[in-house]
């Protein structure tokens, strides 16, 4: 079956984990969390400010804010530019981010 | 991305750090020519200025070489074959291995993971702040220049329709980048749409890369090509290039709609299914002509917008483009209206990567002549050369940006209860009432009023929308920060520089 690696000949150098709410995703070498989460199925990481709405990846380069996310507790990363390190711990990131500052 | 052995943070006799994100630090001392951005204009201008004897500094967002059309998987992924996944690779290969010899040499710096965020005007030249590296570990980095060279992109333009915030719609850019940086795939039956060329190569790259492309969704009709024949003909490697994306469509058996749009998209979560309608001569969807396809991912574009915030900063004159979008104003030798400052590539108005290298070339060549007058080889005939390519690749990206205008018809499919800002949640109905009822006569009156393009893409993603909604034109990018730039890097700053 035809793949993104079969067609470039990939061979990751490195594999390792990182966990996505608690659940541990495999994890390549040189990948954005938006990479690892697509690789994964997974294609929401975000609920809105003011909707509570799905949102993940959209425009892929950075531009567009969509898919921020909450790594190792600090809010409001862009997942399409951030590469996954070994054991991060990513969560779902609801409204601002911001739920701690809440008074 | 190779690191100085006398940078502390990765040793070099243990084994490389994985995805190392520690930006290599910028050069004390100013240099002749400051280059933004590493993608084709920006790489072949960076080498050819320090062929010329300059000395160079090149700072790019990214942490490799290439910009978004030769983003590529990172070390790390270990890809043999990079190339299966693009389209003139030999020309990339070959400026990054100048670039790589005259880092070496140490002609250039290359500051990858470089986000410059504005340009001031300094001593003796320019000064370029830049966040360097990623959160927490950014930090804030400086260059000082005598001249600089604005190579920024472009980013994709998105018009929207009811739906369009669902998970699995994804940018057909970002589709492309996140499948060429990470070799990943949104889903696996994707349908492309919107408008222009980048599209072809989406649904050639998503096929080959393993998906189900149900159909690539045109808004344009191919056939607006027909009356500019001519300047098809001047272009034999154009042809060449469209036909090879025919070819690898037909081979995945994709089927190209044009004239046709997705209107809506459907699901609960994320998108199940697309509407497909047929569109009249002004992009307007012809009732009764609604089907639905069903798909786990939609890729949708419709062209690029030139990124132009840190050129219309400095006061860089600006034109529109035949696309709709503003383009810098740039002159035969790539110079903007401000001295001192030039521009090469999609900043100029969207053209591709064969022209981005060749403007690149051009006002490298321009900065060396300026810089030093007089100095280097003869190379007139190189210089004609490269200025005639210029010519005849700029004429047929005219005829490409005029053949897949939006019309105006497209805000057809908009219901006033779609979300058009993306950051704000505002939906088109809250637009249409700015623009109509309270009278909002431009996308800054609409902002003022309604919050779209007041959130964190500071209307990146919606402004062409916000603008059409309003009747007006789109204007230029002015943004005073190209990035969210923390709040200590700006009490960092020099007095003179705030």
């Amino acid at each position: 079956m035809r793949s993104p690696r079969s067609l470039v000949g990939g061979s990751p150098e490195a594999a390792y984990e990182i966990t996505f709410d608690g659940r541990e995703l495999p994890a390549q070498d040189g990948q954005s969390i938006a990479a690892v989460l697509w690789a994964a199925g997974i294609l929401a990481w975000r609920t809105t400010r003011e909707g509570g709405a799905p949102r993940g990846a959209f425009c892929g380069i950075g531009s567009c804010y969509d898919c921020l996310v909450t790594v190792n507790g600090r809010p409001n990363q862009r997942a399409c530019l951030v590469p996954a390190r070994p054991g991060d711990a990513v969560t779902t990131q609801e409204g601002t981010g911001r739920a701690d500052l809440t008074v | 991305m190779p690191t100085s052995p006398s940078d502390p943070a990765v040793p070099s006799s243990e084994p490389a750090d994985p995805a190392p994100r520690t930006p290599p630090a910028p050069p004390a001392e100013p240099v002749d020519l400051a280059v933004v951005g590493a993608g084709p204009a920006g790489l072949a201008a960076a080498v050819t200025a320090a062929g010329r004897g300059l000395r160079v500094a090149l700072l790019d967002a990214g942490d490799r070489p290439g910009g978004q059309f030769y983003r590529h998987p990172a070390p790390g992924l270990g890809a043999a074959r990079p190339e299966a996944l693009h389209h003139g690779w030999a020309e990339f290969a070959t400026r990054e291995a100048a670039l790589r010899a005259h880092e070496s040499a140490g002609r250039i710096t290359h500051l990858p993971l470089h986000h410059v965020w504005t340009v001031v005007p300094g001593e003796g030249g320019w000064t370029l702040h830049a966040v360097a590296g990623h959160a927490p570990q950014e930090r804030a980095a400086a260059v000082t220049a005598r001249a600089v060279l604005i190579a920024t992109g472009a980013y994709e333009r998105q018009l929207p329709f009811p739906g369009w915030t669902l998970p699995g719609v994804v940018g057909a850019g970002g589709a492309q980048a996140m499948l060429k940086g990470g070799l990943v795939l949104p889903g696996k039956r994707v349908v492309v749409a919107g408008s222009g060329p980048l599209l072809l190569a989406v649904a050639g790259s998503l096929a080959a890369a393993g998906a189900t492309v149900p159909a690539v969704v045109e808004a344009a009709a191919y056939t607006a090509y027909a009356g500019r024949l001519p300047t098809l003909l001047r272009n034999p490697a154009k042809l060449v290039e469209a036909a090879g994306y025919g070819g690898a469509l037909a081979r995945h058996h994709v089927r190209l709609l044009t004239r046709h749009a997705v209107t809506e998209a459907h699901g609960t979560g994320r998108i199940e299914a697309v509407t497909v309608a047929r569109l009249d001569r002004d992009w307007r969807p012809l009732p009764g002509t609604a089907r639905r396809i069903p798909c786990d991912a939609l890729a949708v574009g419709h062209g690029l917008v030139p990124q132009l915030e840190l050129a219309t900063g400095l006061g860089c004159a600006t034109r529109p483009s035949p696309d709709g979008t503003v383009a810098l104003e740039v002159d035969a030798e790539q110079r903007t209206s401000v001295p001192g400052i030039w521009s090469a590539g999609e900043t100029g108005g969207i053209g591709g990567a064969q022209l981005a290298l060749t403007e690149g070339e051009l006002a490298a060549h321009s900065v060396a002549d300026a810089l030093h007058p007089g100095q280097g080889a003869p190379r007139e005939a190189r210089v004609e050369r490269l200025a005639r390519r210029r010519a005849r690749l700029r004429a047929f990206a005219g005829a490409m940006a005029a053949a897949h205008r939006p019309g105006e018809g497209w805000t057809g499919w908009l219901r006033d209860d779609a979300v058009v800002c993306r950051c704000e949640e505002v939906p088109a109905g809250r637009i249409r009432e700015a623009a109509g009822d309270l009278g909002a006569r431009d996308a800054r009156t609409v902002k003022l009023l309604t919050r779209a393009g007041m959130g964190w893409c500071q209307g990146r993603m919606c402004g062409p929308a916000v603008a059409a909604l309003a009747g007006q034109e789109p204007a230029a990018d002015r943004r005073p920060f190209s990035c969210p730039v923390p709040l200590g890097h700006l009490a960092e700053l020099p007095a003179t520089d705030r």
